[in-house]
């Protein structure tokens, strides 16, 4: 991609391959700004932010799967199961599932919920990731099964109810803020700078690239393919877990239909964010304004009476148009 | 003194396929070796196998008299095998100094964490292709790279570590005259160096100018094994095709 000053070409189909969400979204932001002034008011701004914050942690974790050309359609079942049992543990059991107050005698300490609830999460991952990479089955399959898998699994653990109030301690989490910022929000910009390190700056990022762009390549050249591709379905594991707590703080209740459907939201943020399903190609920034786009679309779109039926037709069409930008990129590259 | 690399009844079946049978090589010191067939001969296979992609089938590899068996490429990479493969091993969304250290990435602490040296990478990249007189650019993307350069970038891997041994499969298929006698003048200076060289090659005059002997397979057998001055392009040309049984 070199002319004969050796100065990189602009293409245009590249360029907006790779900054298309962030384009939009700053055109999305003007134009509700001047169809609604409502919209600008710092409190809608940070209630789109905090509800982005959930399905945009997630994200993050996708985006790696994604980086090396894999997938995980488990998320929303996980979230369930995750946020299930750091509940569980918080309340200690499910007799005092529904009493607020007394429970908090009965129950342990908000560390061990989080810790719980991440904890399952990674093992969830684990397993899925095993399954891939040792039963060398599909990650769409494996993931598909685990939609369906995690999902029993939190309905078995529920008993069918819902686990709810917790103690204000727990709560904070999804709806306390340090100086007028959502926990929640904060949290998911540490971890979007947290990941954008590891992807950029070590060798693990370089690797997950790698893997993504050529895993017969990057086996010849002693990475261990298998680590990455296992490694990455255990860290969207992980921010399942502290997404699915978060969650669970938020609504103060956890339940076996948390989650239902937040795949959809979850890779569409990293699509439109620019990642390539092909692998190798993408970055958290991306990711990140992949989210934002849709939770801005979403709110914009609620300001202006759009039904929430339209809003589902609208985000599924830019998915579909983001791959085909991707996939018009593609063709350029001559692959 | 022992052979560096002594191969043994080396055989490695896929399915049906036998794509190497019982192959029996030994490699000396600083030796150049020329290892040529026609497509599908088994060249690549024993490559990989060497280069602990494969497990074989059957046999030994012994390496400065000791046996081996390598479960993977880093394990080879550690006994100090080095490898252009036919196909590079490259990737295509990573720049060309990325490529070039991938898996052996340069990086600095930053307290009790390690980061990637982009700089210092760039850096050795440079300089390792002004000395293969490349004019290919560490930071362009390989995707966008001409056939040479991108066989500059899988050479250009072999010289960062102190290697026993380099296997090319077919590193000058893609290049310039001119790039050609940088190869082989790599080739002759690793040789001086004291490094075995395997060189894979359809190119009979690589072969003839740069090797000390040279080994024929077919259809997965050795059928010569002979130093480069005892034969001829004709008659190594007869071996590959078939119309010499044996030499
Ligand atoms: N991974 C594989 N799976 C199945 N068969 C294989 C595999 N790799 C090689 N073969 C078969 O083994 C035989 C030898 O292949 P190999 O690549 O070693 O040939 P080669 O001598 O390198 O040929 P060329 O000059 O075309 O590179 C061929 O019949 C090929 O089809
Ligand atoms: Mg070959």
């Amino acid at each position: 991609m070199r002319n004969t000053t050796g100065q990189p070409r602009f293409d245009a189909v590249d360029f907006a391959a790779q900054y298309a969400a962030f384009i939009f979204l700053v055109m999305l932001v003007v134009a509700f700004a001047l169809l609604q002034p409502n919209f600008l008011n710092p409190f809608n701004l940070l209630n789109v932010l905090r509800q982005v914050s959930i399905s945009g942690l997630i994200a993050i974790g996708m985006t790696f799967v994604i980086l090396t050309a894999g997938i995980d359609l488990s998320v929303g079942s996980m979230v369930a199961l995750c946020g299930l049992a750091g509940a569980y543990v918080a309340k200690g059991g499910l007799d005092s599932r529904f009493a607020i107050g007394a429970a908090e005698q009965a129950g342990n300490p908000v560390w061990m919920a989080v810790a719980v609830s991440i904890a399952v999460g990674m093992t969830a991952g684990a397993i899925q990731g095993l399954a891939i990479t040792r039963l060398r089955v599909p990650p769409f399959v494996v993931t598909l099964g685990g939609l369906s898998a995690w999902r029993g699994a939190a309905l078995l653990l529920s008993d069918g109810g819902p686990i709810s109030g917790f103690s204000a301690d727990y709560t904070w989490w999804g709806q306390g803020r340090i100086w007028t910022i959502p926990v929640p929000v904060l949290l998911f910009v540490a971890a979007a700078i947290l990941a954008h390190v590891v992807l950029r700056y070590t060798r693990f990022g370089l690797h997950v690239y790698a893997v993504g762009g050529n895993a017969a390549a990057a086996t010849l050249n002693t990475i261990s393919t298998r680590r990455v591709i296992f490694s990455v379905y255990v860290i969207v594991g992980f921010f399942c877990g502290l997404a699915a707590f978060i969650l669970s703080a938020r609504l103060n209740s956890a339940e076996a239909v948390a989650g239902l459907g937040l795949e959809l939201d979850v890779i569409a943020a990293v699509v439109i964010g620019g990642t390539s399903l092909f692998g190798g190609v993408g970055t958290i920034f991306g990711t990140v304004c992949g989210a934002l786009l849709i939770g801005v679309l979403r709110n914009g779109l609620i300001l202006m009476n759009v039904s929430s039926f339209v809003q589902q037709i609208v985000i599924g069409v830019i998915l579909v148009l983001a791959v085909a930008i991707d996939q018009a990129a593609m063709a350029r590259r001559g692959r | 003194m022992a052979p560096l690399l002594k191969l043994t009844g080396i055989t490695k079946n896929f399915g049906a396929i036998e794509a190497l049978a019982g192959i029996d090589i030994a490699l000396g010191h600083g030796e150049v070796v020329g290892l040529m067939g026609d497509n599908g001969a088994g060249k690549s296979t024993l490559v990989k196998i060497i280069a602990g992609n494969f497990a074989p089938s059957a046999g030994e590899i012994q390496l400065d008299g000791r046996t081996v068996r390598f479960e993977s490429p880093l394990d080879a990479r550690k006994a100090g095998i080095e490898v252009v493969y036919q196909d590079l091993a490259l990737c295509d969304n990573l720049s060309a100094a990325l490529n070039i250290f991938l898996g052996r990435e340069l990086t600095r602490g930053v307290g009790p964490f390690r980061f990637l040296d982009r700089r210092a990478m760039a850096e050795r990249a440079s300089a390792l292709f002004a000395e293969l007189k490349t004019n290919t650019v560490p930071s362009d993307l390989v995707k966008s790279m001409s056939g040479g350069q991108r066989q500059a970038v899988a050479i250009a891997r072999t010289r960062l570590a102190d290697p026993k041994i380099v296997l090319m499969d077919e590193p000058t298929a893609a290049i310039s005259v001119r790039q050609v006698a940088e190869v082989l003048e790599l080739i002759r200076t690793l040789s001086r160096a004291g490094h075995t060289v395997v060189l894979i090659s359809h190119r009979m005059p690589d072969v003839f100018t740069i090797c000390d002997r040279v080994i024929v397979l077919r259809r997965g057998t050795k059928v010569a094994d002979k130093p480069i001055g005892a034969t001829s392009p004709e008659e190594v040309t007869g071996l590959i095709i078939g119309a010499i049984e044996t030499a």
